[in-house]
């Protein structure tokens, strides 16, 4: 059964090749911080847990030694192609992302149902992949070396999602979760509807902008406020509580450089050089949604 | 409380942009010794958790072929395409993109576009493009918060979403039962909401542009 195994082989062998071609230009910190990440995504399962926290730790020494090199100026562009081939290659991975989901779903036997976005995703990069040098008739290492430079420019931020989702579990080992609960719990008044509804709306997107990830909020401020008082003591449809409630996490997603994948990612890979030019930009409309959605939540339960 | 004190670690430093990959790793020390914990047992707990998530990092397989197709001149031609509308403005054409984004995540097809997919080699220079000029780091970071908040107030309308089946686990802890149409329902007003907000937004962006 195809499973997470073949997508992380595929994944490791991509970073390799980035290390090695690292290598090749002189980039010492670059390519073992790729070989690193390749290591992870090929044998991480048996490295133990003490291995991949030491690996994490390397990760982070590279980074923060400063020593990661940005883009390289300009890669030498390769002979321009017609629009069309461009553009309906670069539609090969979003469309065999969408029609493998959809048809992984009904072959369990062949791959693994819970993975099937992720193996469809990958099995739409290494499609396109194999497509685009056919079509454009590039050697395969001419995407390599571009898919390098473009690994430089994200650069440390790469593995920040990775690492986020880490501290996330440690956070939770050590019950930050219930006292972030028991603080938005005191210090916001809930003796009213309306003091409920915004100690629920603001708690779920103060709890997600110190975690990163609405999923961690949603159990503690569901259990602490949105459903004892909201549901228990007002009497909401528990449906709107809970759904406006995690779309109120959302909005603090969106305000929140913890959630690097969404905020920080992007804005090194837009090249911006503002670290929060992404959050900036979306941080009035997440604003004016947790606003919309703390009022849903009272007109529910007024 | 003092386990509040990573929480802390993690907010001061990234206002002192200290390198965030630092600032995780001493955020998790400070809470695990908070937490009582030996340093030991939170490399351990930190390491078991990096692999386990690594599939967050499995989007950077789309690097390869992205590269190829910007150098041989995709972005390029996305920038030309939109030159070549009249009357495209960068509103326009992320509103555009808004609705898009939220009706495909809405059925489900989240992983149809994304930030190294779709937004840097397509959304982003188009944007750009209909900009003129006038801001382009703006046009671009635009570009990607509009893809954000387009996947984030669709996709809970879909019934099989993540999110969704957690609400559902959650109530079900609490003796609440209810079916995941009846969430994903309630996602739909806050959709609208989303759509008119930031498309009225973009909508003003246009307008101060134009009268620059």
């Amino acid at each position: 059964m195809i499973g997470l195994g073949a997508v992380y082989l595929a994944a490791g062998a991509t970073f390799a090749a980035f290390a090695i071609l690292g290598l090749g230009r002189r980039r010492w910190p670059n390519a073992l911080f790729h070989a690193l990440i390749a290591l992870s995504f090929l044998a991480g399962d048996r490295l133990g847990d003490r291995g991949n926290g030491l690996l994490a730790l390397a990760l982070a020494a590279i980074a923060a030694s400063g020593r990661m090199r940005g883009p390289r100026p300009a890669p030498e562009a390769g002979p321009q192609a017609p629009a069309p081939r461009l553009f309906a290659l670069a539609l090969v991975v979003p469309l065999t992302a969408v029609a493998g989901t959809l048809a992984f779903k009904a072959l369990p036997a062949l791959v693994d149902p819970k993975q099937a976005t992720l193996v469809a995703l990958a099995l739409g990069a290494v499609l396109a992949l194999l497509l685009g040098c056919l079509v454009l008739r590039a050697s395969p290492i001419e995407p390599m070396r571009a898919g390098a430079g473009l690994a430089d420019a994200v650069g440390w931020a790469i593995v920040l999602p990775q690492m986020l989702a880490s501290l996330g579990a440690v956070f939770a080992l050590a019950g930050v979760g219930a006292a972030v609960g028991g603080l938005m719990g005191g210090l916001i008044p809930a003796d009213s509807v309306l003091g409920a509804a915004v100690a629920y709306g603001l708690g779920m997107a103060l709890f997600t902008i110190v975690m990163g990830n609405a999923f961690a909020a949603f159990p503690v401020m569901a259990v602490a406020v949105g459903v004892p008082l909201l549901v228990g003591r007002y009497g909401a449809d528990p449906a709107p509580v809970a759904a406006v409630g995690m779309l109120a996490g959302f909005c603090g997603t969106l305000l929140t450089p913890m959630a690097a994948n969404f905020n920080l990612v992007p804005a090194a890979l837009l090249e911006l050089r503002d670290r929060y030019g992404v959050i900036r930009a979306q941080a009035p409309t997440a604003l004016l949604m947790l606003l919309f959605n703390i009022v849903l939540l009272w007109w529910v339960a007024r | 409380m003092l386990v509040l004190g990573g929480v802390g670690v993690v907010a001061l430093g990234f206002v002192l942009r200290f390198n965030p990959l630092l600032v995780v790793v001493a955020a998790a020390l400070a809470t695990g010794l908070a937490a009582g914990l030996s340093p030991l047992r939170v490399l351990d707990a930190f390491g078991h958790a990096f692999n386990e998530a690594r599939y967050v990092s499995v989007v950077y397989l789309v690097l390869p072929v992205i590269g190829l197709l910007e150098a041989r001149g995709l972005q390029a031609r996305a920038r030309s395409l939109v030159a070549g509308l009249r009357g495209l403005t960068p509103g326009r054409l992320l509103t555009g993109y808004l609705l898009f984004r939220q009706l495909t995540a809405a059925l489900g097809l989240t992983s149809i576009a994304g930030h190294p997919q779709t937004v840097r080699p397509l959304v982003a220079p188009m944007a750009e493009a209909a900009d003129a000029g006038h801001d382009p780091e703006g046009a671009r970071a635009m570009a990607a918060a509009t893809d954000n908040i387009g996947l984030f107030f669709g996709e809970d309308i879909f019934l099989a979403i993540g999110s969704i089946l957690l609400m559902k686990g959650v109530l079900d802890g609490l003796g609440i039962h209810l079916e995941p149409f009846q969430l994903s329902v309630w996602a739909i007003p806050s959709a609208v909401a989303a759509f008119l907000i930031h498309g009225g937004r973009l909508w003003l962006r246009d307008r101060r542009r134009r009268s620059k």
